[in-house]
C-alpha cells in the first residue's frame, strides 16, 4: 500500500485497507514512539483557529519523528489578517515545507488548500466539516480496546446532529459491519444524509432517547457534549440536559469489555465518578492521537 | 412543419451547426454563456419569447457552425431541462440531442452555506450530483448536501 503524497482532507477519503495500514502503523509508534525517521523533513502546522488540543499532539508527534515543526497557532499573526488569501498563503508555504497539517475555521478551507498546495496537506479540522485524524484516533482506540473493528454495536450519544466528530465515525465504522445505536434528543438526531451511509452500507441502526436502554449490550459508548445553543427553545434544553449525563452507577449491567470515549473536552456529560471505572478510556483515547498522527505523516511522507 | 417555417421566419435558417429549442424565456442568456456562446466568433441568432405550444413562451438559440458534445449539453440541464438540440447539417436535421443532467456541476451554482471556502475567497465551485430525481448535490468543498439550487452571480 502506498499512501505517499496523498492528502487527508475528509475520512472518505481513505479506504477500509488504508485505515488499517494507518492503525498498524499507530501501533508501531505506540511500541517505539522516539524515532528519528523525519530528520530532514520540515512540518508545517498552521492554525488558523486555536486549537490547543490538536495542534500539541500534531507538533509533539511530529518532534518526536525529529521533524522541524514550523508554522502558527494565532491566527492575529498572520498576513492572512492582513488581507493575504489563503491561496496565496498556502502557496507561499508550500515552497518551504513536505507537508502540511492545517486548522481553519472555514469549511472547505481544507480542500481548497490541498488542491493549491505543491506538497500533501492533512486536515486537523475545517469549520464543522471534518476533523478525519480525530476520526482515525477514535478508530484506533476502538481497536485497541476491543481487538477488531469488525460486528461491534456502536453506541453514540448526545449532539449527533452537529457533532462531526460522530459524522466521520459513523462513516469510517461503515466499512466494519457495525450495527449503530444513536441516542439523542429529538432535536438533535443524527442528519439523514448521515443515516444514508448507514443504509448504502446494509447496516443496521436504531435511535432511543433514553441512554440507560442500551448500556447492557454496548461494545463502545461514544458520549459527546450537548451545547445550549443548538437548542431553539433553551426551555428544551433545559428539559433534556440532564438525560445524556453519563454516571458510574449506570453502567452496573455494562459488558465487563465496554468503553466509553469522548472526543474531549467534556463538560459534564460524564460524571467523574466514572474516571475510576475501567470502562473509562477518553484520557488513554487523547493519547492515542499522537501515535495515529505519526502514522498518518510518516506514511504521506513515504517514511514508512 | 408550418410551425418551423414560421419559427425560421424570426430566426433565420442555418446551413450548418445547432439550433438550441425550448429554452425558457429567463434564462437564454444563461444558457449562451454556459455554452461559451456569448464568446463564440461565428453567427449567433438569438430568438426569445417565442410562442411554443408546450410551453407558452421559449427562447431558442442558432449558432452556425457549432457542434456540442453530450457533456457540454448536459451543462444546461439545470437551467433549460427540457432544451432539445438540433444539429443541422446542409439545411437539413441530422440528429436531435436532449439535456440529462451531468455526474458534476461546476462553477454555476453557489453552495448555500454561508460559511463554505467558496462564499470566502475566490473559487470556482465544483458539486457532486448525488441524486437526480429529485436533484441533491454536494459540495466538493464544504461537503453540504443541498436540495435548493442557486445560481453563482
Ligand atoms: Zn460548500
Amino acid at each position: 500500500m502506498n499512501l505517499k503524497g496523498k492528502n487527508l482532507i475528509s475520512i472518505s477519503d481513505y479506504n477500509k485497507q488504508e485505515y488499517l495500514e494507518i492503525l498498524r502503523l499507530a501501533k508501531e509508534f505506540e511500541e517505539n514512539p522516539k524515532q528519528e525517521i523525519l530528520k530532514n523533513k520540515v512540518v508545517a502546522s498552521i492554525f488558523f483557529e486555536p486549537s490547543t488540543r490538536t495542534r500539541l499532539s500534531f507538533e509533539s508527534a511530529a518532534s518526536m519523528l525529529g521533524a522541524k515543526v514550523i508554522g502558527f497557532s494565532n491566527p492575529s499573526a498572520t498576513s492572512q489578517s492582513k488581507g493575504e488569501s489563503l491561496h496565496d498563503t498556502i502557496k507561499m508555504l508550500s515552497a518551504y515545507v513536505d507537508i502540511i497539517v492545517m486548522r481553519h475555521s472555514i469549511e472547505g478551507a481544507a480542500r481548497y488548500a490541498a488542491e493549491v498546495a505543491s506538497v500533501p496537506l492533512i486536515n486537523a479540522g475545517d469549520g464543522a466539516n471534518q476533523h478525519p485524524t480525530q476520526c482515525m484516533l477514535d478508530l484506533y482506540s476502538i481497536l485497541k480496546t476491543q481487538n477488531t473493528l469488525e460486528n461491534l454495536n456502536i453506541t453514540l450519544v448526545g449532539d449527533l446532529k452537529y457533532g462531526r466528530t460522530v459524522h466521520s465515525l459513523v462513516q469510517a465504522m461503515c466499512n466494519f459491519n457495525a450495527t449503530f445505536h444513536l441516542v439523542s434528543p429529538t432535536e438533535l438526531k443524527l442528519p439523514s444524509s448521515v443515516k444514508m451511509h448507514i443504509k448504502e452500507a446494509n447496516l443496521k441502526y436504531e435511535q432511543y432517547t433514553n441512554l440507560e436502554d442500551v448500556i447492557p449490550f454496548s461494545d463502545i459508548i461514544y458520549m459527546t457534549r450537548i451545547q445550549r445553543e443548538r437548542f431553539s427553545d433553551p426551555l428544551e434544553y433545559e428539559k433534556v440536559k440532564d438525560s445524556y449525563i453519563l454516571d458510574a452507577a449506570m453502567l452496573k449491567g455494562c459488558k465487563e469489555t465496554m468503553r466509553i470515549l469522548h472526543p474531549l473536552p467534556r463538560v459534564n456529560e460524564i460524571a467523574t465518578d466514572v474516571d475510576k471505572t475501567p470502562y473509562a478510556y477518553y484520557f488513554q483515547q487523547a493519547r492515542n492521537g499522537v501515535y495515529v498522527r505519526q502514522a498518518l505523516m510518516t506514511a504521506i511522507l513515504g517514511v514508512k | 412543419m408550418t410551425n418551423i417555417s414560421k419559427k425560421e421566419l424570426v430566426v433565420s435558417a442555418i446551413e450548418n451547426g445547432t439550433v438550441i429549442d425550448h429554452i425558457p424565456v429567463d434564462t437564454v442568456l444563461m444558457v449562451l454563456s454556459i455554452l461559451g456562446l456569448d464568446k463564440y466568433e461565428d453567427e449567433v441568432l438569438i430568438g426569445n419569447n417565442l410562442d411554443s405550444k408546450k410551453y407558452g413562451k421559449k427562447g431558442i438559440i442558432k449558432a452556425r457552425n457549432k457542434f456540442f458534445e453530450q457533456k457540454d449539453i448536459n451543462k444546461i440541464a439545470l437551467v433549460a431541462p427540457k432544451a432539445t438540440l438540433i444539429v443541422i447539417k446542409n439545411y437539413e436535421v441530422v440528429e436531435k440531442k436532449f439535456v440529462e443532467i451531468p455526474e458534476k456541476i461546476d462553477t454555476i451554482l453557489k453552495c448555500i452555506n454561508p460559511n463554505c471556502i467558496t462564499n470566502k475567497e475566490i473559487v470556482d465551485t465544483k458539486f457532486k450530483v448525488v441524486e437526480k430525481n429529485p436533484l441533491k448535490i454536494q459540495c466538493r468543498y464544504c461537503e453540504k448536501t443541498m436540495t435548493n439550487i442557486r445560481f453563482a452571480e
